[in-house]
Parts: structure tokens; C-alpha cells; sequence
């Protein structure tokens, strides 16, 4: 059984075929990449794993657990947590009260213990938001800890969605075009970022049309066009794809 | 943490307020002015446990008033001679705020799946065939007449009997109790995944929050409160009938949160108290004072017209009402989610629906 | 048996006037996304409006004088467009700041528009019924032991009539399909240089006014009214449109009429005191289990 693939899967929309018969797996450990153009597809294949659509046929696998149209909390609490292509935080929560909302499915506390505050709910609350300031250390936030995430300029708001993803202790983490709207400088942080993720043991599974990025980046890249997969490997390889070039690169290049 | 500095007068005024509530006997003998107090304090409690609902997990429950007639019908029923039943009043509290959560589940489990909007007047509609309900059952609950001659509480062989005294206390005690377990839910994991789910629904359910149960707490939670202020207000009046329960209930305490600020407790109680001046007191004397210059207008039948100003008026001008934070204010005025990002995410036809 | 289709005919007739409520409910949902909970109370005022322009015309003796069928469509003109002024005000006052605030906030205006409404009206003629003057003759036609009254006949025609001319206009005017377009995404409607606030607008007034035709025939038909008769007529009509699929016109007629059929099935089969919860319970079952409608997949048209 695969750490996480999906395996023949297809989305469609009323006649529309937003995902077509799409495998792809991907090894616990890897910075994993999906790429397509507008439209390909991409973001509905995540929508499908974290549970928002239910696939219309085919598997999704995660850690030997078929997960397909499983619902996003159940999706969650198995380990995989998701950031949004436009930012989905929660505007009027403070930075760290994100984080701490990022755990929650990760603590224990009982409708008793809220009510009550009982010593253990207390202790945990203590240890969550020692975790969450971690998490904000990590990724460069602990000075905003208390700002309100709207008002927090875009560029940290991604980071912050990445802290509050990661708050879940995920073992795979999806990043929804992570890079958009970012300028170089901040793009080579956010490199180095995803790299450290990879590093403290969470698997990357990233879909940006960001090439720069992914090429340096992914070591397993999958290209999308209008819902299918034209092609699946190395960078390397997916550079020397003739399909790749002519539906994606001979386009936007 | 308390930051001390970020508190204002007007903050320490309302402290003030609140240490003094349980001397005012003291000066004010007044046993007429108690029982509004009485009165007061039960709406201020419904207040508390309906901001759970819309303030904290911002679930609009238009029926609210269904689970206060529940609450006083489970205690009439078994402390009257309806059926010559003569349950004791504490642990009936307890009880009938629990039955009262029952049904916020039966109620909710089926129905918080829906938009906000349809919960709303699923609820109302909930509010409408509750009264009806007891009014038709005329074999079990009196019919059109209700239920009286309700037992009244005792403590340590005290007779509450008709002196509003005690009741004062018993409801202040009520409200203090409210007031820590509602704040304790705001700062807690609950109250986090309902901020979570009143911000973004879909990102909360990927933060793992299963969305369907933390709304039926909040449901059930408000709903126990509802129950629990009805079992008082039962006993205080000794007389339940289905008229007491009208969608005007769930309105009036609408109106003192927005009034006072959905989501903030110091809100709650400034508008549930306000409210119950406007009703209680001003508007009865300004129908008296009208009457003295020869003018006939009973102000307190239009209160209802105050209160659609109020909630119109505030909606529009300070969303955050008189005691809700800048950060609320800015939450209410415009979402940061527009309709068509949010639609690229709705698929509606999960199997469930 | 003959109970059944007395009952039928009376659902029929109850239905319509839900129905002409119900138009208005789904429009409004169909292009803003709101409940506009002072709907029903805008449809009451349709019947005060009526009740004072006869009033009028027969107080300053002119009716005796005047044919009775000018009078009429002089009343119902006049409701028509004075309701469709107050649908408009209403949008624009308490609903327009508040587009693009969170769905609640609209709602809670709303609610409290109902209620600014509902004592305008106590204020205005007092919290007792009030008679509809009696000036439509009516005629009742029996067939064995049920009977049909010509009021009940007026009912259901002038429902299906108005719901007919609002179908073409919403089809095939240039006007109507802005209304679509705004509908089904408002953002893009502009930029194809629609004017939304207009087109809002005239779906309050349109809505409005069909409100007002409601409260002028269901004055003919009970004869009397009150402040408070747009509470639970109005949550009926919003059931109705639900029922037939929210945003959808053919919808709310259908819904409009299986409504009144409910409530007077179950108050001829079952009692009196049991037809609205019947009909609320209609409501909370269907949001749970149908929450698009009858016809919410068939036509999904918005408006």
C-alpha cells in the first residue's frame, strides 16, 4: 500500500471534466509537485483529497486507508492538512489563535473540560500555545503573534496558513499555490521554508504554475492538462517532455 | 493576561455596577422593583445563553423562546397538580436545562447542516410549533389556560413563596454562574473552533473541527440556558401557557444581544439590561406621563417598533453594538471571503444533502 | 369525498394568495441571496392600502357614482404600486449597505424592518381586525355539497395570471433577462454594463407589488385583516417558495398552492389547530431533505 496515490481518479462537474483518470503517488519524504495550467485541474484534484468533493470514480490512498469523499475533518485527523490558494485564514483571530485553531483536532479537551476549565484543559491550553509560538518561530511570525491575521501583509498571511496547517502535525502537507502573488525574494524564503518542512519529516505535495519554483524544488514532478496527466518524473524530465513543453511551456514561455 | 491599562471607565463603571447588584435590597425595598429586577435577570440570562448560539458560533436561532417554554413546561409538569406531581425545584434545574438540550440536538442534528440563513427560519419555524404544540395538547398541558399553582423553590426548608427576594439572589447567582461558563467556553477549544467556524466554515473543517457537532453543542449549550431560565421563570410566576413563548421572546432577546453586541459577555449583559429599563421602567412611564397630559398612548405596546429600530439601526451603523470590539465591527461589516471564492469551493451535493 | 374537494378548492385558494407572496420571497432570494423577512408584512399593507383607497373613493360618496370595476383596479393599482415604493425604500434603506456583509447581518435588519412595519400599521388602524369593505359582490355556485365561490375563482386566476405575465417578462424582456444575469453573478452582470442597483431595485418593486396584489384579493376573500396577518402568512409564502425551489418562479407557484393544500387538508382532516404546524413542520422537513425544492434541479434558473 502506498503512503499516499491517488489512483484513477475522476471529477466531473455535470458534463464538465474538471479531473480525468489521474493517478499519481507520491513516497513519504519527497517534495512532490503537480503543475498544469489554468484550468488544468489542479486545485480540484486537492479539493478531492482533503475531502471538499467527493471523486466521481477512482481511489485516493492515504497511508493504506482509501480516503476518497471522506469529509475535510476526517481528512485532517488522519494527517494531511492543506493551505488555500487565496488564503483562507481566520481574518479576525489573532496569529496565534490560528495556530491554536490548527491544532484542534490534536487536543483532547471535552465539552466538560471548556466548560469548566478543569487543571487538564488548562494544561493543555498552556502546551498548545507554547506549540502554536513554535510554529510561528518556525516560519518567521513570533513577532505578530498577537496581530490580527487580516492585517498582517499578504506575504506573512501565506506563511501564517503554512504555521496553522502545520499546527496539525501532519505527515503530508498540500500547499495550494503557495508562491502566487509573491515576489523573488520572498519566493526564495518560501524555498527554503518548504525545504525545512521536508526536513523536520512532513511530505510536500505542492501545485503552483509557479516552473521556476517547482523545477528547483520538486523531486517528482506530475504535469496536468484540461483535467489529464500528459506527463510524470524528474524535473529533468519533465523539461525534456515534448507534451509538457507544447501544452505548457510553449504556451506561457 | 488582563491588561489592566485597556480597560476604561465606563469598564470600571460597569464593575461597580455588578459588585454592588447584591446590596441593592439593602437601600431599595422596594418589592415592585425587585420583581422587575427578577424579570430582568431572566431575560438577561436567555441573553447569555443565546449569545452562545449567535454570538460565539454565529448560528442565527430565531426559536429560541421554544426551549424556555420546554424548560417551563418539564418543571410545570412535574411540580404542580397537573399531575399531581411534586418533583423538588434544584434538581429539576438541572434536569429540565438538560431536556431542554435534548431537543436543541433533535432539533439541530438534522438542520445545522443547512446556510445560515435557513437555519434561521428553520428555527423560527421550530419557535412557531412548540407553543402551538403545547396549546393543542390540552389533555397533558392545559391547553390555551397552561398549567398553575407551580411549586416554588425551597432551600433548607426556606419557602420561597411570592417574596421576590429570594429570587433575586437565586437569579444573581444564576447569572454569575452564566457569565464564568460562558466566558470559559469563549477561551477554550470549543470556543476557538466556533470563532474558527463563524470566520470560514471550510477552512475550519481542514483544521480537523468537525463542523456538525461543535454547532450542535453551541445549539444544545444556548438551548440548556433557555431551559434553565424557563424553570425559574416558571416557578416565579407559577403559571406556564403557551402564550408566554411567542417569537416576540426570541426578538426581544435578539435585540438586547445586538444591542448590546453579539459575541462580547460585557455586551450581552449592557443590552439585556438596557432593554429591560427601556421595558420595565421608561416605557411604562412615559405611558403614565403621557396619560397625565391627557394623552392615551400606551408606549408599551409599540416597544416591538424600538425594537426593529434597534436592530436595523445598529446593523447598519454599528454592527458591533454598543460594546463589541473593533475587530467585530469590521467582521460584521464585510467578509473577507467574497461569494465567488467561496463558490469555487461549494459542491453542494455531498451525499448527505 | 365531498369534504376532499371542499378542501381542495379552499387549499387552491389559500394557495394562490401564498403564492403571490411567495413570487416575491424567491425573487428577491433568486439576485440578492435574502430572506427579506418584511415581505409578508408588505404583503398585509398591500390589503390596508387597498382597505384605504376604497375608503376613500367611498367616503367622498364617488363610489356610488363610479363603476365598481374602477374602483377596484384603482385600489389594486394603487396597492400595487404603493407597495412596490415600500419594497424599494426598504432595499434601500436597510438592505443595500449591507450587500456585502455577512449573510446574518441582512437577515437581522430584516427581521427588524418586519417589525418597524408591523407597528406602523398598528399605529395606523390599531391592533383589531379590520373589515374589508364588502363591496365585491360574491357569488357562491354549488355542485352537489361543495360549493365554489367566485372570490375563490378569482383567487386562483389572478395567482396564475400574474404568474404567467411575470414568466414572459423574466424570459423574454431585456429588463428581465438583467435580472437573470444580475442573479447568477453580479460581478460579471456589471461589467457588461447592467445597472445592478436598478435592476435590485426593480426586483423589489416587482416583488412588492405582487405583495400588494396578494393583500388586495386576500382582503376580498376573508373579508378582514390585521397588522400582524403578514407574520405567519408571510413564513408560509417563504415555505411555499422553498418548497418549490428557491430563486424559482414556477417553483413558488407550486409551492404556493401544495402549501395551502397542506393546511387545508389537515384542517379539514385532521383540526384546525394542527394545519400551521402542519405547514412548519412541511417547512423543517423539506429544508432537511429537499433544500432545493420541487423544481430546484429542473429549472435552475435563478430569479
Amino acid at each position: 500500500m502506498a503512503f499516499f496515490a491517488l489512483k484513477n481518479v475522476t471529477k466531473s462537474f455535470g458534463g464538465l471534466v474538471a479531473v480525468k483518470t489521474v493517478s499519481y503517488e507520491v513516497q513519504p519524504g519527497q517534495i512532490a509537485a503537480m503543475i498544469g495550467p489554468n484550468g488544468a485541474g489542479k486545485s480540484t484534484a486537492f479539493n478531492l483529497v482533503t475531502g471538499l468533493y467527493v471523486p466521481t470514480s477512482g481511489e485516493i490512498e492515504f497511508n493504506g486507508q482509501s480516503i476518497g469523499g471522506k469529509k475535510p475533518d476526517f481528512v485532517c485527523k488522519l494527517g494531511i492538512a492543506r493551505t488555500f490558494q487565496n488564503i483562507r485564514l481566520f481574518a479576525f483571530m489573532t496569529a496565534v489563535e490560528n495556530v491554536m485553531a490548527g491544532r484542534h483536532v490534536r487536543m483532547g479537551a471535552m465539552l466538560w473540560d471548556s466548560l469548566l476549565h478543569t487543571p487538564k484543559q488548562r494544561a493543555e491550553e498552556r502546551h498548545v500555545r507554547e506549540k502554536a509560538m513554535e510554529l510561528l518561530r518556525f516560519v518567521k511570525l513570533e513577532r505578530h503573534a498577537d496581530d490580527y491575521a487580516h492585517n498582517l501583509p499578504y506575504g506573512f498571511q501565506r506563511r501564517l496558513e503554512i504555521a496553522r496547517a502545520l499546527a496539525s502535525d501532519p505527515t503530508l502537507l498540500l500547499l495550494d499555490e503557495p508562491a502566487a502573488g509573491m515576489n523573488p525574494r520572498e519566493k526564495e524564503d518560501l524555498m527554503e521554508l518548504i525545504r525545512a518542512i521536508r526536513d523536520r519529516g512532513t511530505t510536500v505535495f505542492l501545485i503552483e504554475h509557479d516552473m521556476g519554483l517547482v523545477m528547483n524544488i520538486s523531486e517528482r514532478i506530475a504535469v496536468l492538462d484540461h483535467g489529464e496527466k500528459i506527463a510524470e518524473g524528474t524535473p529533468a524530465e519533465i523539461r525534456a517532455d515534448s507534451r509538457v513543453i507544447e501544452a505548457y511551456l510553449g504556451k506561457s514561455a | 493576561m488582563l491588561h489592566w491599562k485597556k480597560y476604561r471607565p465606563i469598564d470600571w463603571a460597569l464593575v461597580a455596577i455588578a459588585v454592588f447588584m447584591p446590596f441593592l435590597p439593602l437601600v431599595d425595598h422596594n418589592g415592585g422593583h425587585i420583581n422587575v429586577l427578577v424579570n430582568a435577570g431572566i431575560y438577561m440570562m436567555l441573553a447569555i445563553g443565546l449569545n452562545i448560539v449567535v454570538g460565539f458560533a454565529g448560528l442565527l436561532d430565531l426559536g429560541y423562546a421554544a426551549f424556555f417554554a420546554i424548560g417551563s413546561y418539564t418543571y410545570a409538569m412535574v411540580a404542580s397538580p397537573q399531575f399531581g406531581l411534586h418533583f423538588s425545584f434544584w434538581p429539576m434545574v438541572l434536569i429540565s436545562a438538560f431536556v431542554a438540550a435534548i431537543f436543541g440536538v433533535i432539533l439541530g442534528a438534522p438542520t445545522l447542516r443547512l446556510r445560515g440563513d435557513y437555519l434561521a427560519i428553520v428555527t423560527l419555524g421550530f419557535g412557531e410549533i412548540v407553543p402551538q404544540t403545547f396549546l393543542n395538547l390540552a389533555k397533558y398541558t392545559g391547553g390555551p389556560n397552561g398549567i398553575s399553582a407551580i411549586d416554588q423553590p425551597k432551600l433548607f426548608g426556606y419557602h420561597f413563596g411570592l417574596n421576590p427576594l429570594p429570587y433575586y439572589y437565586l437569579v444573581l447567582v444564576l447569572i454569575a454562574f452564566s457569565l464564568i461558563v460562558a466566558n470559559n467556553l469563549r477561551t477554550s477549544r470549543l470556543g476557538r473552533a466556533w470563532m474558527a467556524i463563524r470566520e470560514d466554515e471550510i477552512a475550519a473543517a481542514h483544521m480537523g473541527i468537525n463542523t456538525t457537532t461543535a454547532k450542535l453543542a453551541a445549539f444544545s449549550l444556548g438551548a440548556s440556558f433557555s431551559g434553565l431560565s424557563g424553570v425559574v421563570n416558571a416557578s416565579l410566576l407559577t403559571l406556564v401557557s403557551p402564550d408566554q413563548f411567542k417569537f416576540n421572546v426570541s426578538i426581544t432577546v435578539l435585540s438586547m444581544l445586538v444591542l448590546g453586541g453579539m459575541g462580547s459577555l460585557p455586551g450581552v449583559v449592557v443590552g439585556s439590561a438596557l432593554l429591560s429599563i427601556l421595558n420595565f421602567f421608561i416605557l411604562p412611564q412615559a405611558s403614565n406621563l403621557a396619560a397625565t397630559v391627557g394623552l392615551h398612548i400606551d408606549f408599551t405596546s409599540y416597544r416591538f417598533m424600538l425594537y426593529g429600530i434597534i436592530l436595523v439601526a445598529v446593523m447598519l451603523f454599528k454592527p458591533e453594538g454598543l460594546w463589541g470590539s473593533e475587530q467585530r465591527r469590521a467582521e460584521l461589516k464585510e467578509s473577507d471571503i467574497t461569494k465567488a471564492e467561496n463558490a469555487e469551493y461549494e459542491e453542494m451535493p455531498r451525499e448527505t444533502v | 369525498m365531498e369534504l376532499f374537494i371542499q378542501q381542495v378548492i379552499n387549499g387552491l385558494s389559500l394557495g394562490g394568495i401564498y403564492a403571490l407572496i411567495a413570487l416575491g420571497y424567491t425573487m428577491v432570494y433568486g439576485i440578492i441571496e435574502l430572506i427579506n423577512f418584511a415581505h409578508g408584512d408588505v404583503y398585509t399593507l398591500g390589503s390596508f392600502f387597498s382597505i384605504a383607497i376604497i375608503g376613500l373613493l367611498d367616503a367622498s360618496g364617488r363610489l356610488h357614482g363610479v363603476p365598481l370595476l374602477l374602483v377596484l383596479a384603482v385600489a389594486l393599482a394603487g396597492s400595487m404600486i404603493l407597495c412596490g415604493i415600500v419594497g424599494v425604500l426598504l432595499e434601500r434603506l436597510a438592505y443595500r449597505r449591507l450587500r456585502n456583509a455577512p449573510r446574518l447581518a441582512p437577515l437581522i435588519t430584516a427581521i427588524g424592518a418586519s417589525f418597524i412595519l408591523e407597528n406602523i400599521m398598528q399605529l395606523w388602524r390599531g391592533p383589531s381586525p379590520i373589515p374589508f369593505p364588502s363591496v365585491v359582490p360574491n357569488v357562491t355556485w354549488h355542485f352537489g355539497g361543495v360549493n365554489l365561490s367566485s372570490n375563490e375563482v378569482l383567487v386562483v386566476v389572478m395567482a396564475l395570471f400574474l404568474m404567467a405575465v411575470l414568466q414572459i417578462f423574466i424570459y423574454n424582456t431585456r429588463l428581465g433577462k438583467a435580472m437573470r444575469a444580475t442573479a447568477q453573478d453580479r460581478d460579471a452582470a456589471q461589467l457588461m454594463g447592467i445597472n445592478i442597483n436598478m435592476t435590485i431595485a426593480l426586483t423589489f418593486f416587482i416583488g412588492s407589488a405582487l405583495a400588494g396584489v396578494g393583500g388586495f384579493v386576500s382582503g376580498i376573500y376573508y373579508g378582514s385583516t390585521w397588522f400582524y396577518n403578514g407574520f405567519e402568512a408571510g413564513l408560509k409564502a417563504f415555505t411555499a417558495a422553498v418548497l418549490g425551489g428557491i430563486g424559482n418562479v414556477a417553483g413558488a407557484m407550486l409551492g404556493g398552492f401544495v402549501i395551502g393544500m397542506v393546511e387545508s387538508l389537515t384542517a379539514g382532516f385532521i383540526s384546525d389547530q394542527w394545519a400551521t404546524v402542519a405547514v412548519f413542520l412541511l417547512l423543517v422537513l423539506v429544508l432537511i431533505f429537499r433544500p432545493s425544492g420541487l423544481l430546484g434541479e429542473v429549472l435552475p434558473d435563478k430569479v
